[in-house]
């Protein structure tokens, strides 16, 4: 995944909290990179920190969390050790990040406008008019009817998937490098999550900017993304082209994430469960973190597995990978 | 959507309906006194549906959000009354049953709710949760209480080790199978199952998705199983009934229904699930919202969405016709002549 276009290169990021009951490793040695105009999925069950990922990425992991070490390439750039007053630039700006609940990231006392222009303003130095009639073209490109009329309406007046249009106007507002959604259409119908992937599709074409769709729904990654990246209990598990690992899953945790989905091909007969559940990050074991909901699990798992390649343009974390094909 | 050829319902609910009204406040009864012209707002959560489950049967009830499939879940399992239509048990209007009937009614429906933290009672030890019902309506014994939570319990995949500790002390997951548990403990025939997976992680969702399958063999349960994911409702259900605002627009069975839908709304939104074969997608996004209920559009509630609507759909109300035989759809076009 290297080239000219590569927008953003995480390296052994480390993440942790240090709270009261010990330090929780919510992040543990993630890598991945995105090109630019590409999108990859970044997948996980809930404690899985690809939330917390998200965050480091964009520099809002709050006390007591910290980023501990690894690096943040961004244009080549490394914000790991970035001053508060540089991220203030870069956030909003070349970075933005798209939040699940977009009535808690929209202010419910301020209309669209201000807070729209607020947005153009704090980055650029170009007139209030000028910043207006860019917001007003954002909500048009989201698919707004009326966009001038919409400016002046208050969040409340919006139904959730607007206001997730509005969000994701916004984000894309200042032409970002980058965009991190962290699960932007979890709170969603149906119909109205398509639009929205219409929508954040439609926009990285356009403009060229990377996006880091963070979800726990396999297939909303199948059909949007072109990477995926597998995380487990803070570290990636699998990682490669989303067809490659879908097709062909090689750590036994995305063979049982997929074996999980209910589809049509599976009606009726029983879903493929992996056993147990997601371990504590406080109470980690040993070794490698799936080992005790893993059919495959021997001794060599007591040590935890590092990265390795069996394939070209995939890396995974496993002893012992599936590379018989697994039907 | 009863079958001639199939076995009487369990349960036959014939148009009913559910309506919740806002009654106006002191100032706006005033205002309305003084001329103006304030209503109360009337919300038809559920308009005329007819919807008979066999014994045996996963019924799954598919919409968004707004389209009333939870009212009408909690009105088959008792806990709303109808507005309008009524409502057969086994063949009888359940206005006609007496004290003790209701009460057997009440047993045999059981409901499991969504969110398995809000569902459970705090204070209350998972022994009492599960064990409290049965006891009070004599099921068992007050000695054999015991012995009878720990057989549920290994029934829903729960360790009786854990009986005595609280519902904090679960994980999401292991709370949805004490909310099963609970369900099961008064030896229900019919379960309601209102997106009862909906709040769980992918690989808990298919443990409990097993867990119903499993259930279902061993105990022959019915169940209406609600949600908004087609894929967990294409995989569990025997037959399949759509809504949209209020109104069912298609029933039929699972596979037909998947394979061949005729109602431009469940042909929208089939082709909008995303699914794990379907790569680098091109999503066109049906057009538009889903209208509020408290002023749904006049005619067919999805004309203004619909790419094929006409004049007449704007106007009259489509009927839920057979279309073939237990396929049945609610949309002008299939009367050819629109």
């Amino acid at each position: 995944m290297t080239g000219g276009g590569l927008t953003l290169a995480v390296e052994n990021l480390r993440t942790h909290f240090f709270t009261r009951a010990g330090v929780v490793r919510a992040v543990d040695d993630v890598s991945f990179s995105v090109d630019r105009g590409q999108v990859l999925g970044l997948v996980g069950e809930s404690g899985s920190g690809k939330t917390v990922t998200g965050f480091s990425v964009i520099g809002l992991v709050d006390p007591p969390g910290r980023v501990v070490d690894g690096r943040i390439l961004f244009n080549g750039r490394d914000l790991a050790a970035l001053p508060e007053a540089e991220w203030r630039k870069l956030r909003g700006a070349k970075i933005a990040m798209i939040f699940q609940d977009p009535m808690m990231t929209l202010n419910p006392v301020l209309r669209i406008e201000t807070q729209m222009v607020e947005a153009v303003l704090a980055h650029e130095n170009i007139g209030r008019e000028e910043a207006r009639k860019r917001a007003r073209d954002a909500l048009g490109q989201v698919g707004i009817p009326s966009p001038d009329e919409r400016l002046r309406a208050y969040p409340h007046q919006f139904s959730g998937g607007m206001r997730q249009r509005v969000a994701i106007a916004t984000a894309f507002i200042n032409r970002p490098d980058l965009v991190i959604a962290d699960e932007p259409t979890t709170a969603l119908d149906v119909t109205i999550q398509a639009q929205i992937l219409h929508e954040a599709q439609k926009l990285c074409r356009d403009t060229g900017t990377a996006l880091i769709w963070i979800t726990h729904d396999l297939t909303v990654v199948a059909g949007l993304a072109d990477h995926i990246c597998v995380m487990y209990a803070g570290r990636v598990v699998e990682a490669g082209e989303i067809d490659a690992v879908l097709d062909r899953p090689l750590h036994p945790y995305t063979s049982g994430l997929i074996g999980s989905v209910p589809s049509r091909n599976k009606r009726g007969r029983e879903l493929d469960q992996i056993p147990g559940m997601t371990p504590s990050l406080l109470n980690m074991p040993s070794g490698c973190a799936f080992r005790a909901r893993c059919g495959h699990a021997d001794a060599a798992c007591d040590s935890a597995p590092g990265i390795t390649a069996p394939m070209p343009a995939r890396a995974i974390r496993c002893h012992h990978p599936l590379l018989e094909p697994a039907v | 959507m009863s079958d001639s050829a199939s076995p009487a319902p369990y349960i036959d609910l014939r148009r009913i309906g559910k309506r919740f009204v806002k009654s106006l406040d002191v100032a706006a009864r005033i205002a309305r006194h003084l001329g103006s012209s304030v209503r109360e707002e009337v919300v038809h959560a559920v308009d005329e549906v007819d919807l008979a489950i066999r014994p045996g049967e996963v019924v799954g009830l598919v919409g968004e959000s707004g389209c009333g499939k939870s009212t009408l879940g909690r009105m088959v399992a008792g806990i709303l009354e109808p507005s309008e239509g009524s409502y057969f048990y086994k063949g009888r209007d359940i206005r006609t049953l007496d004290a003790p009937e209701a009460r057997d009614m009440a047993l045999r429906i059981q409901m499991i709710f969504q969110d398995p933290f809000a569902s459970l009672n705090p204070r209350l030890r998972v022994k009492d949760i599960i064990g409290e019902a049965p006891r009070v309506h004599g099921l068992v014994g007050r000695a054999n209480v015991d012995a009878y939570v720990d057989d549920v319990m290994l029934r829903c995949g729960l360790d009786p080790e854990f009986k005595r500790r609280y519902p904090h002390q679960f994980s999401g997951g292991q709370r949805q199978r004490i909310g099963i548990a609970r369900a099961l403990a008064v030896n229900p025939d019919l379960i309601v199952c209102d997106e009862a997976v909906a709040a769980l992680d992918v690989s808990i969702q298919a443990q409990i998705l097993n867990l119903f399958m499993r259930l279902r063999e061993e105990l022959g349960l019915t169940y209406l199983f609600i949600s908004h994911d087609l894929g967990v409702v294409e995989h569990i259900s025997d037959r399949i009934v759509i809504m949209y605002l209020g109104r069912v627009v298609e029933s039929g069975p699972t596979e037909d229904l998947f394979d061949s839908p005729n109602h431009p709304y469940t042909q929208a939104l089939l082709q909008e699930v995303p699914r794990l074969d379907q790569r680098h997608a091109k999503f066109s996004a049906i057009k538009g919202e889903i209208p509020s209920p408290l002023d749904p559009p006049p005619g067919c509630h999805f004309h203004p969405r619909c790419p094929h609507a006409t004049a007449r759909c704007a106007e009259e109300r489509p009927i839920l016709r057979e279309i073939a035989p237990g396929r049945r759809s609610a949309c002008h076009l299939n009367e050819g002549a629109v």
